[in-house]
């Protein structure tokens, strides 16, 4: 039925490659829900696609108010997805609060679809409004949808003999329905899943479905203007099976698969902290494939029981936000000396101190290169995008396992919670962790080294022959026993940078994401500034300029390119979400042309911000 | 988890190792190290198979003299590295060695929770009543009025009692040794190495440097019989010259009393909780100190899970699958 609505009215739809919805309304709204239904569908209409869901930062707020209001915003298209875009082209706002905070995303001329039901004058007045922005002039510069949707559900379910509340729980689908109508989404899959979702309450399933019908009904009769419906085009995703996976998902799943990569059990040890948790709560959930997870008293506790499991021969990782990491640093300095494998999560958001939790940054580069006492170098990687967390978390166990050293990932807020189409990943193609225990009791003490990684023996207990003392005291290079001898101190510390240094050789060169080799301007990125810095630079490559973009995973070292390649631009801008601290590093490295471009208001770069400060720069005469 | 092999097998010396002590000379530490030696020897403990788990502090050198597998850590934090290693391997024999300052002052949080938990291990606080490796400043268990270089005046705060704090925790095994009084530590040990769960063991230590002698009213040689109570299970709680007094029940109060018929005295179960806690808040000079096994009853020991898969019906690829896919062609 849908496909032949869509032959009808294909038509009158306006081709489009890509569009932003923003979906807004009261906690209590499900506006998640229908968030990641639309997502859902879009993949299945072939569109690429990346959704993030914006929740309000109090856990429950009383209905109506601003502090309440849930927001979700999806890209879809006909091309490459990699931002959540810069504006909406859609709006809908289910009350007068959700309009209220949600208007500045939209773009001007945009749609905005609200729920006219809700907008009596006390609602009105608790969004902050004085006067109803439907008709005071506010939305002058928008095309307005303004149905009753409220009364509209009550009547698509009205053959259901629901109470009003439950009746007029179900407007968010009757919205979804109107706006599955406006894009030529497929209703089917939605429908199935309602009545998954609800097999226990089948009324309940038949409403919403009723409800999603009649905001489906709605659009096709208001349709006559032709300007509300639109064909969005396709693109060819390569051939895979698929799923939807947010940053946190995907970060799990790949550290239990380096667990099983690596023939090592996985213990997670955690203390919850926004936006961390989701990490501990995927792995919490696979008890039964042999992942363990803990949650420690503290983030001091978390670190130090990961350190305990690899001390014991296990995969021992602790996950965190930045006020959570700076607890645990003292710990990782133990991790440093006592040579322990250890993969430390940072998933970082706006600090510092408690900050703005739930609001994305990149502001602990300098924690994790330099936020420890003594010479401590870890190596530290950053993901770039939610799917990209599988490989990293994998990396960073494999770099942690072959060389014995702690290893930070570096993650964010947005990343976290970001998430997007994936092509699911052959696991037996994936290479294995070869890394071995050392059993052989002749000639063993805990500081032998690998001559190659320069790794120390991991003997584990359990082994007879090998027991052995390791702690936080300085070790004598050739037995491994306390020392406090002054060369000695000077040849560890040495052997230890050295070690963190030898990972470089695991590390592919580094090669632009989009551009030349060398030329007048690159762009360097690192994290999840990636989408932003890509589409920027595919956007300004478009135009006819020559610039390049280089995106960093690899932050300690660096790869072993990395100065010669940066050496080869005249000009290099370095966008960070935060007060420079990649760009400070690399111009104490040589890289003195390099400039930063920064930005710390808790949200990710948009496109356009990143365009525009490459175009300023190639006007003004970096050319 | 507490393995038993054949007793024969090796002797309290072949748990040295080649490291030499640095405890000051007359430290306690040295008799504990001796005791613990001695019933690592009578348990038949596999060297490869134990763990000692250390902080910060004088005790936790400790590590560094058992030929075992040991691991000296951070201040305070030795539960949760602990609690860590037997997660990865829960087979393993974990002994935690801390003391006053490293596990009830800057690691407080870490001893309430390994002992809640219940995690199976054995935990020996050596109880100095000062900070030792760094020089005497008073500790969480110094008396009121402690005299120190960081309380020249005195100490101003009430100190906590290590044996109520372990109760006050859901600890299931509390006992108090004495360093110097060598038998009854080493039943106390073996006690808490049969113990499933985590076993609580304070030691009062001579710190002899900072602190000497300063549990002396009732270890001291003439005072031990007025002044000292050692328990044992299923006898009656008498003490004194020749058991004249003992330890009855006030029931008005709800509370112990000290009676001098010992026909009125209780008699010790280290299965109740509520006398364990009665006895541990017994202190001079009104009452004995109460050494010996106060508390002894296994209850729900942490899970730290199998190491094993607990079922093969899901992989991680099926974990991954699970959910809404599409498939391109
Ligand atoms: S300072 Fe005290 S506790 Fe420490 S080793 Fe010396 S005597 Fe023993």
């Amino acid at each position: 039925m849908n496909t032949l609505i869509r032959d009808n009215t294909r038509a009158a739809r306006k081709a489009v490659e890509t569009v932003v919805v923003r979906l807004a309304g009261d906690s209590g709204d499900g506006i998640q829900v229908i968030g990641g239904q639309l997502g859902l569908a879009s993949a299945l209409s072939e569109n690429d696609l990346e959704t993030f869901p914006d929740f309000p930062a109090e856990v429950r707020a009383p209905v109506g108010t601003t502090y309440g209001v849930s927001a979700y915003q999806i890209h879809f298209g006909g091309r490459r997805i990699k931002t959540i875009g810069d504006e909406a082209d859609m709006l809908v706002a289910l009350n007068p609060a959700a309009l209220k905070t949600n208007l500045e995303t939209l773009k001007r001329g945009g749609i905005v679809l609200v729920d006219a039901g809700t907008f009596a004058q006390r609602n009105i007045e608790r969004a902050g409004y004085t006067t109803s922005p439907l008709d005071d002039g506010t939305l002058d510069d928008y095309q307005v949808m303004a149905p009753d949707i409220s009364k509209l559900t009550q009547e698509s379910v009205a053959d259901l003999s629901l109470g009003k509340k439950d009746s007029l729980r179900c407007k968010n689908f009757w919205a979804l329905g109107f706006v599955y109508w406006m894009f030529g989404r497929d209703r089917a899959p939605t429908k199935q899943w309602l009545e998954q979702k609800f097999a226990a309450k089948p009324d309940i399933a038949k409403a919403n479905i009723a409800a999603l019908d009649g905001g489906h009904t709605y659009g096709e009769a208001v349709e006559a203007s032709g300007e509300t419906a639109f064909s969005v085009q396709k693109l060819e995703m390569a051939p895979g099976l698929y799923r939807s996976v947010s940053g946190s998902e995907a970060l799990a799943w790949g550290l239990a698969a380096a667990a099983e990569l690596s023939g090592r059990d996985l213990v997670f040890a955690s203390y919850p902290i926004t936006p961390a948790s989701p990490i501990l709560h995927t792995l919490a959930r696979l008890k039964d494939i042999g992942v363990k997870t803990f949650q420690a008293e503290d983030e001091i506790a978390a670190i130090c029981a990961a350190i305990g499991v690899a001390y014991a021969g296990g995969l021992g990782v602790t996950s965190s936000s930045g006020p959570g990491i700076a607890l645990k640093l003292e710990a990782m300095g133990l991790a440093v000396a006592a040579e322990l494998p250890l993969v430390i999560v940072n998933t970082q958001r706006a600090g510092p101190s408690t900050g703005m939790p739930t609001k994305t940054e990149q502001s602990d580069l300098n924690q994790a290169l330099f936020g420890r006492h003594g010479e401590s170098p870890i190596p530290v990687l950053a993901a770039h995008s939610p799917s990209d967390c599988f490989e990293t978390a994998i990396e960073a166990a494999r770099i942690a396992l072959t060389h014995m050293t702690p290893v930070m990932l570096l993650s964010d807020g947005f990343i976290a919670n970001a998430s997007g189409p994936w092509a699911l990943p052959d696991l037996d193609a994936i290479p294995r962790i070869e890394t071995k225990h050392h059993t052989e009791p002749e000639g063993f003490h805990p500081y032998l080294r690998d001559p190659e990684t320069l790794a120390r023996a991991w003997a584990v207990p359990g082994t007879p022959g090998c027991e052995h003392r390791i702690g936080g005291i300085e070790k004598d290079f050739a037995s491994g026993h306390i020392s406090y001898d002054p060369e000695n101190h000077q040849k560890m510390t040495d052997v230890r940078a050295e070690k963190v240094e030898r990972v470089a050789r695991l590390i592919p060169p580094l090669e632009p994401d989009q551009g030349e080799a060398s030329g007048d301007f690159a762009i360097v990125g690192w994290g999840s500034t990636y989408g932003p810095i890509s589409r920027a630079v595919t956007n300004i490559r478009a135009k006819g300029h020559k610039v390049s973009h280089i995106h960093l995973r690899h932050l300690k070292p660096f790869a072993p390119n990395q100065a010669e390649l940066l050496a080869g631009y005249r000009n290099i801008l370095v966008a960070e979400m935060n007060a420079g601290q990649l760009v400070r590093l690399l111009r104490a490295e040589g890289c003195t042309n390099a400039e930063g471009l920064n930005k710390v208001t808790g949200r990710p770069f948009k496109v356009s911000e990143v365009e525009d400060a490459i175009l300023a720069r190639l006007e003004t005469g970096h050319e | 988890m507490n393995e038993v092999v054949s007793p024969a097998a090796l002797k309290p010396a072949d748990y040295a190792t080649d490291q030499e002590v640095r405890w000051c000379p007359g430290c306690g530490d040295y008799a504990i190290l001796k005791a613990v030696k001695s019933v690592l020897a009578d348990i038949g403990a596999k060297r490869e198979n134990t763990v000692f788990v250390s902080g910060i502090g004088c005790s936790s050198r400790f590590p560094y003299y058992i030929d075992t597998y040991g691991f000296h850590t951070i201040h305070g934090r030795a539960p949760a590295f602990a609690t860590g290693m037997l997660l990865a391997n829960p087979d393993l024999d974990v002994w935690i060695v801390t003391g006053d300052g490293d596990g009830l002052s800057i690691g407080g949080n870490h001893l309430l929770h390994i002992l809640r938990r219940n995690v199976n291990c054995q935990i020996l606080l050596f109880n100095n009543e000062t900070y030792g490796l760094t020089k005497g400043q008073y500790s969480p268990t110094s008396r009121l009025a402690t005299r120190s270089p960081s309380s020249p005046g005195g100490s101003v705060d009430s100190p906590l009692d290590p044996a109520g704090f372990a109760l006050g925790c859901g600890a299931r095994f509390v006992a108090r040794g004495v360093d110097t009084q060598v038998k009854q530590l080493i039943e106390i040990l073996k006690a808490a190495y049969h113990h499933p769960g985590a076993a609580f063991v304070e030691i009062f230590q001579n710190c002899i440097v900072f602190n000497e002698d300063v549990f002396d009213d009732f270890v001291a040689r003439d005072a031990v019989a007025e002044h000292q109570i050692q328990l044992e299970n299923g006898e009656p709680l008498v003490f004194g010259e020749d058991g004249s007094k003992g330890i009855g029940f006030d029931p008005e109060a709800l509370d112990l009393v000290t009676v001098d018929d010992p026909a009125n005295a209780l008699t010790h179960r280290t299965d109740n909780r509520n006398l364990a806690a009665a006895l541990a808040r017994m202190a001079l000079p009104d009452f004995p100190m109460a050494t010996g096994i106060l508390y002894d009853n296994p209850g729900p020991i942490f899970d730290t899970g199998s190491g094993v898969k607990t079922s093969d019906e899901r992989s991680l690829k099926d974990v991954m699958r699970a959910g809404f896919t599409w498939s391109v062609d």
